[in-house]
């Protein structure tokens, strides 16, 4: 019984000597151990370590942190006001450094850090128009950034893991503009798209109309030599037949004429009996 | 003892220990051990010994009693399960041992191991909605984007970066906006959204890796990226435009297609009327003048007769086809009243003459409609143009 008890005693005081000697580090901290106020010692890894019980144990995040800064105006080389919004990734390099600088507080160490890349972001957005900031030179302005901050921030005892640019845009004012000229880039958009439209759609109707010229008085000059041809044809085979008795050919041609001229009943003729075909009327001997 | 035992892993706890453990500790967990194996055997030997008290046989099966609820709870403490989707991070005072896979697992209990779980194949997400976004010719863009991701390494997830889920969201914000920031708008909205989709893609993986944060992420999608609000009416409006002009092209070639074949069938008109009016001419000439040549060779033979029959049935069939008036009058007479007007009135359609007479034009008029009919045409054609 007293045996029993005696176990269970000495494993409590085991267990509350063991953490008054011992402590742990996650792989998530780093840990620092102070004694009466002074720095001992800094540098414990993850894992169990030992102490003398009357020393205290600061425990830091050893993760990279977020460092997210609010929206921030800044003037790009060419004076316009562009709002940026970024965040900075930094971790805790030196636990004894940061110690002394922030007391630990990493609000402190924050309300620091902020300044630092916001001064970096204002003067390095200043040296630069506002194609580069958006586009161009992003990379390198946030190269610059982080190298100046981690210069700054290097005697805190930090490490700025990368400073990021999130958002880069224009004040409210500036954007109605930007939506005025992007409506205006369109409505010539529009007008050169019709424009093209009935300069290709003209063209086309004239080519057509031009083909349909060609068409037309290619046709016409080759139907005028096939009737001139047969126009020559038939001449000559007039002039032949015609030709061989031109007396006859007048008798005949009159008389033609004649019988073509006056074959409808509209027309009224008003004779005097003279004619030869009125030789016999008045007189059957046929004397005049 | 069955938290002694290797685990599912083949890992021997105990004899890792000896290599990095400190050996304060040991020392003090294995005198606990012996004190347990001595309870054991000093229990069972009282209670074979002579004489022994009531008190001492109550004190060793409490003992007992103690050790068993110790035992289970060390064993209960000792084994744990991962499920499919899941990996197990064992840490031992706070340092990383292994990376335990699905299944049962054992680990040395609680103060000395822990376990964390992370669900790596869980797909998380993340979105971006409705965000302005500045282009590189200064334009303003809206953006959706949909971001999938898991985790790939669950140690790193855990111990690298406070609020890894956090870390995407800023990661992706920053990379579709320096993608964006990096294309022109028209590139943006129409053929370049695959782009810059893969493109954000790419920046985040690589700005996550150097963060260490064991996410592996999956899809980028844009899920939609269009001009701001204010603008959409002007930029439908363009769009219609790109439209109009297509339709101006198409009706201007419908018209070409209708305009060019329609000229080309008159043309084949034109060609063929003129060859059959070659034709005709040629042929009515070989016709008549065969009619005349055997007419003339007749006349040869007595021209008198033939020219007075020819001259007779000529006027025969003039007078027998028209209307004709006969005056046997000599000098003239004025008080002759003619009524020509009631005369043509009274006589309705012509009647057709003599079939003589319907021979002897027939030639005529087949000689004089020929060359109209193509003027005609050629005149149409000219106040067209």
């Amino acid at each position: 019984m007293i045996r029993t008890y005696a176990v269970v005693i000495l494993l409590a005081v085991v267990a509350v000597i063991a953490s008054l000697f011992a402590f742990t580090v996650s792989e998530t901290e780093r840990a620092l151990v102070l004694a009466f106020g002074k720095i001992h010692r800094a540098d414990y890894e993850p894992g169990l370590h030992f102490k003398n019980p009357v020393y205290t144990v600061h425990k830091f995040d050893a993760r990279i942190l977020t460092l997210d800064t609010r929206p921030d105006r800044a003037l790009t080389s060419e004076k316009k006001n562009v709002i940026v919004d970024s965040f900075v990734k930094w971790r805790i390099r030196d636990t004894a450094e940061f110690f002394k600088k922030t007391g630990g507080d990493e609000r402190r160490a924050l309300a620091l850090l902020s300044q630092f890349v916001k001064k970096g972001v204002l003067d390095s957005i200043g040296r630069r128009t506002v194609t580069e900031v958006i586009s161009g030179e992003r990379a390198a302005l946030m190269a610059e950034v982080k190298r100046g901050a981690s210069e700054a921030a290097n005697e805190l005892g930090i490490d700025v893991v990368d400073v990021r640019i999130k958002k880069v845009e224009f004040p409210p004012d500036v954007n109605n503009s930007v939506y005025q000229r992007m409506e205006k880039e369109r409505a010539t958009v529009a007008k050169t798209f019709r424009s093209e439209g009935e300069e290709l759609a003209k063209g086309i109707r004239a080519d057509a109309e031009r083909q349909r010229e060609e068409i037309l008085a290619d046709a016409y000059s080759e139907s005028q030599r096939v009737r001139g041809e047969g126009d020559a044809v038939a001449a000559e085979t007039y002039a032949q037949a015609y030709g061989k008795n031109s007396e006859f050919y007048t008798l005949y041609r009159s008389l033609n004429a004649y019988s073509r001229a006056f074959s409808n009943r509209n027309d009224i003729l008003i004779l005097k009996p003279d004619s030869e075909f009125f030789r016999y009327f008045n007189d059957p001997m046929g004397n005049q | 003892m069955a938290w002694n035992e290797p685990g599912g892993d083949n890992r021997d706890p105990w004899g890792n220990r000896n290599d990095k453990g400190p050996p304060d500790l040991d020392e003090v967990l294995r005198k606990f051990q012996s004190r347990l194996s001595s309870l054991f055997g000093k229990g069972g030997g009282s209670s074979g010994g002579a004489g022994g008290g009531g008190g001492g046989k109550m004190g060793a099966m409490s003992g007992s009693l103690i050790a068993i609820i110790v035992l289970l709870v060390l064993a209960y403490g000792s084994f744990y399960t991962i499920e499919a989707p899941e990996r197990g991070v064992v840490l031992r005072f706070g340092e990383f041992q292994r990376t335990s896979t699905p299944g049962l697992n054992f680990l040395i209990p609680w103060p000395v191991e822990r376990v964390f779980k992370v669900n790596v194949d869980q797909n998380r997400s993340h979105r971006l909605a409705s965000q302005a976004m500045l282009t590189q010719d200064e334009n303003i863009v809206d953006i959706d984007l949909a971001v999938q991701y898991n985790v790939k390494a669950a140690d790193e997830f855990l111990f690298n970066v406070r609020d890894p889920d956090a870390t995407v969201q800023q990661v992706s914000e920053s990379a579709i906006r320096e993608v964006v920031g990096a294309n022109d708008m028209d590139f943006i909205l129409k053929e370049g959204r695959e782009n810059v989709a893969e493109e954000t893609l790419l920046r985040m993986q690589q700005v996550l890796d150097d963060y260490r944060t064991g996410i592996n992420v999956t899809t980028v999608n844009l899920e939609s990226a269009q001009p701001p609000e204010a603008v959409q009416a002007a930029f439908s409006d363009a769009n219609k435009a790109r439209e109009d002009k297509e339709r101006f092209i198409n009706e201007a070639e419908a018209y070409s297609n209708g305009v060019i074949p329609s000229a080309r069938g008159d043309a084949r008109r034109f060609l063929e009327e003129a060859k059959a009016y070659r034709t005709r001419v040629v042929k009515s000439a070989e016709g008549e003048s065969h009619r005349f040549l055997a007419l003339l060779k007749e006349y040869e033979r007595a021209p008198k007769v033939t020219r007075d029959r020819l001259y007779l049935e000529t006027v025969e069939s003039v007078l027998s086809s028209t209307s004709k008036i006969m005056i046997d009058v000599e000098g003239g007479n004025n008080i002759m009243y003619l009524p020509l007007e009631a005369m043509l009135r009274n006589q309705g359609p012509a009647t057709s003459g003599a079939p003589g007479s319907r021979d002897t034009t027939r030639f005529v008029t087949s000689e004089n409609d020929t060359i109209s009919g193509f003027d005609s045409d050629s005149r149409s054609r000219g106040s067209r143009q």
